[in-house]
């Protein structure tokens, strides 16, 4: 099986379904020659022309009502916005009139927005944000994190060939640091299905995308403290694996959820209330949550280390949950 | 005569059909029973500014789509949008064009290729641009027409989407309904250009300002702007002048738009208009008045009564199609 980075991956998802399916085409800022500032998207203007693969004016708004009208013309759009941080200019494209449409026309609307997310780069506060919540509380969106190159294109592959408008965070710090086995062929890795990474009988630690590699470094270090963390990778955040949470919640009784977007208002305060409301009599511990510092994202390393969710952090909490 | 009396007696009719429903709209929101209402939410109407709808709805081919803004009803009722539909819609019934899932003036159809509306004003554009490339892409012949006020034009999105269309030169046609009051607000605090058309030069398209209330005006405009469209040329914007001889909604008397104003443009009605034009050419007669008259009466009072008697959507239903 190939080794492919993740960035390389979600290239080999884009090209698969694009010669599979006529209707499949990509479009966005600086995408087509340049292959996107990330690189993600190199090679293919080669292969699909410029129909297929096409820059755009830098205009999110437009992008995006792009994608809704070509999907409701029967085309199966994947807009990139360059940065997740610029989707706030497409907000209300993409909140008002893509999720809302198929609840209000019984429509389907088959797009995929493809969106860098993520920070750890040094970019600052426009350009490394993770802003998943404010459209994980909006009905009608399916939301994907993938965490490894082999869920980036197994996922990707989903979010196209599925009916409704998907939001597909791409973890920029991934793209070019991680590698793994990628099949060549098409595959789906379905939407709404979690991921155990690790089995452990201790702590459930439910996480997604970047976050999932931090998580699994802590397992690591814990396993010799004889703390077994679980690591449950939720792939998709909407449709939500409440199902395999549980599952694995009612095992460990102790759980974490970590991510990177901030604390307040963030994925993890919704899953800890879908424990405490359905789990209430199987935990053993309050439960914890590990995210960013709530501050706009900052610059400077030693600032920005000290914003993100740590290795540190996830030591401390589980050895904590442990003491409880 | 520069048209077929048979198109000229068509636009004629879709015209009163089109004042005659909204008409009856305003009078069923001030005369149902307050507490069990008829009509869910209030009535948008196009009364004065009919022409530009219905013209638009004539100048376009079977094969074209629209995105239309929401004083566009006689766009809807001559795309085959009917009575009951309407009615069904207003009373929020499940047989409505959204199921009872949304209300009044938010409906479309994707088989009759009108678009959804959404009420942020100016939200149709990027869409309709969507539309327009679609057929580029898929080498299909259809255009796209897509309405706006004078007040979504000082939206954000409309910008974009115009120079969007035009760097990808789209088969697109934009037709602005310029009624002269955004709410409250008059023009004069929307704008401080006189002609909204003047701005199609900066975006590198043509820009028209016609009289919006000449029904063939508009017809012959839109058609050579859609005709151009389908043949490569690119987008148009047309400016249309016209008045919104209503409030806002049903709900509101205007009480801050000048007598004077109100006064001089229902001399300038445009049924009234193209009524006297035919009465000239000696197509029309009070007599035919009164057998079309007499033929949308009945038409709607049966509706009404058709729509009355459908179902209420059941609560149990509200989830349905939304994925968690």
């Amino acid at each position: 099986m190939p080794i492919l980075s993740y960035g390389e991956s979600i290239r080999s998802a884009l090209a698969s379904e694009m010669r599979l399916d006529e209707r499949v085409y990509v479009f966005g800022e600086d995408m087509a020659g340049y292959g996107g500032v990330f690189g993600v998207t190199q090679k293919l203007l080669e292969e699909f022309g410029n129909t297929r693969v096409r820059n755009t004016p830098l205009s999110e708004a437009a992008i995006m009502g792009e994608a809704i009208g070509a999907a409701l013309a029967g085309l199966r759009p994947v807009p990139e916005i360059q940065f997740s941080d610029f989707m706030t200019t497409a907000f209300s494209q993409i909140i008002d009139a893509a999720a809302s449409y198929h609840y209000r026309f019984n429509t389907s609307l088959p797009l995929t927005l493809r969106a860098p997310h993520g920070g750890g780069m040094r970019i600052g506060n426009f350009h490394s944000k993770c802003p998943e919540a404010y459209y994980f509380h909006t009905p009608g969106l399916k939301i994907v994190c993938p965490s490894t190159p082999y869920e980036a294109k197994g996922l990707l592959i989903a979010a196209i060939r599925d009916p409704d408008p998907v939001i597909y965070f791409e973890e920029k710090k991934l793209y070019w640091e991680i590698k793994g086995e990628v099949p060549e062929e098409a595959y789906e890795l379905p939407l709404g299905k979690a991921d155990l990474k690790r089995e452990g009988k201790d702590i459930t630690l439910v996480t997604y995308g970047s976050m999932v590699h931090l998580a699994l470094k802590a397992a690591q270090v814990l396993e010799k403290e004889k703390i077994e963390l679980e690591v449950l990778d939720l792939r998709s955040l909407t449709p939500l694996d409440e199902a395999a949470l549980f599952q694995s919640f009612k095992k460990t009784n102790r759980v974490i959820v970590l991510h990177e977007a901030v604390q307040r208002g963030g994925i993890g305060g919704e899953l800890v209330s879908l424990i405490v409301e359905k789990c209430f009599d199987d935990l053993a511990a309050p439960p914890l949550r590990i995210a960013s510092k709530f501050c706009p994202v900052p610059v400077a390393p030693t600032l920005e280390d000290a914003y993100l969710p740590s290795l540190q952090d996830i030591l401390e909490g589980a050895r904590g949950l442990m003491r409880y | 005569m520069r048209h077929q009396p048979s198109l000229l007696l068509g636009i004629y009719q879709a015209l009163k059909r089109t004042r005659v429903l909204e008409d009856q709209i305003y009078y069923l929101y001030h005369h149902q029973n307050p507490e069990k209402p008829l009509i869910i939410g209030k009535g948008y109407l196009s009364t004065g500014q009919e022409a530009i709808s219905v013209a638009s709805a004539f100048a376009l081919q079977p094969q074209d789509w629209a995105a239309p803004s929401h004083r566009d009803m006689g766009l809807h009722l001559a795309r085959g949008i009917t009575f009951k539909e309407i009615f069904a819609q207003y009373f929020c019934r499940t047989t409505g064009l959204t199921r009872g899932r949304d209300s009044n003036v938010h409906f479309g159809s994707a088989e009759r290729k009108i678009v959804g509306f959404i009420s942020h004003m100016g939200a149709a554009l990027p869409i309709a641009n969507g539309l327009a490339w679609a057929a580029k892409y898929k080498k299909e012949d259809y255009a796209v027409v897509t309405m706006f006020g004078d007040g979504a034009s000082s939206q954000g999105c409309v910008h974009e989407a115009m120079n969007y269309a035009a760097v990808f030169k789209l088969p697109v046609v934009f037709v602005c309904n310029f009624n002269r009051w955004a709410i409250s607000t008059p023009v004069k605090d929307q704008m401080a250009i006189e002609n909204l058309a003047t701005r199609a030069a900066g975006y590198g398209f043509e820009g028209i300002t016609i009289d919006g209330n000449e029904v063939l005006q508009v017809y012959e405009t839109v058609k050579a702007a859609l005709d151009k469209a389908r043949s490569g040329g690119g987008p148009t914007l047309v400016e249309c002048k016209t008045f919104r001889m209503g409030g806002h909604g049903t709900h509101d008397p205007s009480p801050y738009i000048p007598q004077q104003e109100k006064d001089y443009w229902k001399m300038r009605d445009p049924v009234l208009l193209l009524r006297k034009f035919l009465e000239e050419k000696q197509l029309w007669d009070e007599e035919k008045e009164q057998v079309l008259i007499a033929g949308i009466d009945q038409e709607l009072h049966e509706a009404i009564r058709w729509a009355a008697e459908q179902p209420v959507p059941e609560a149990r239903s509200v989830l349905e199609g939304v994925f968690t």
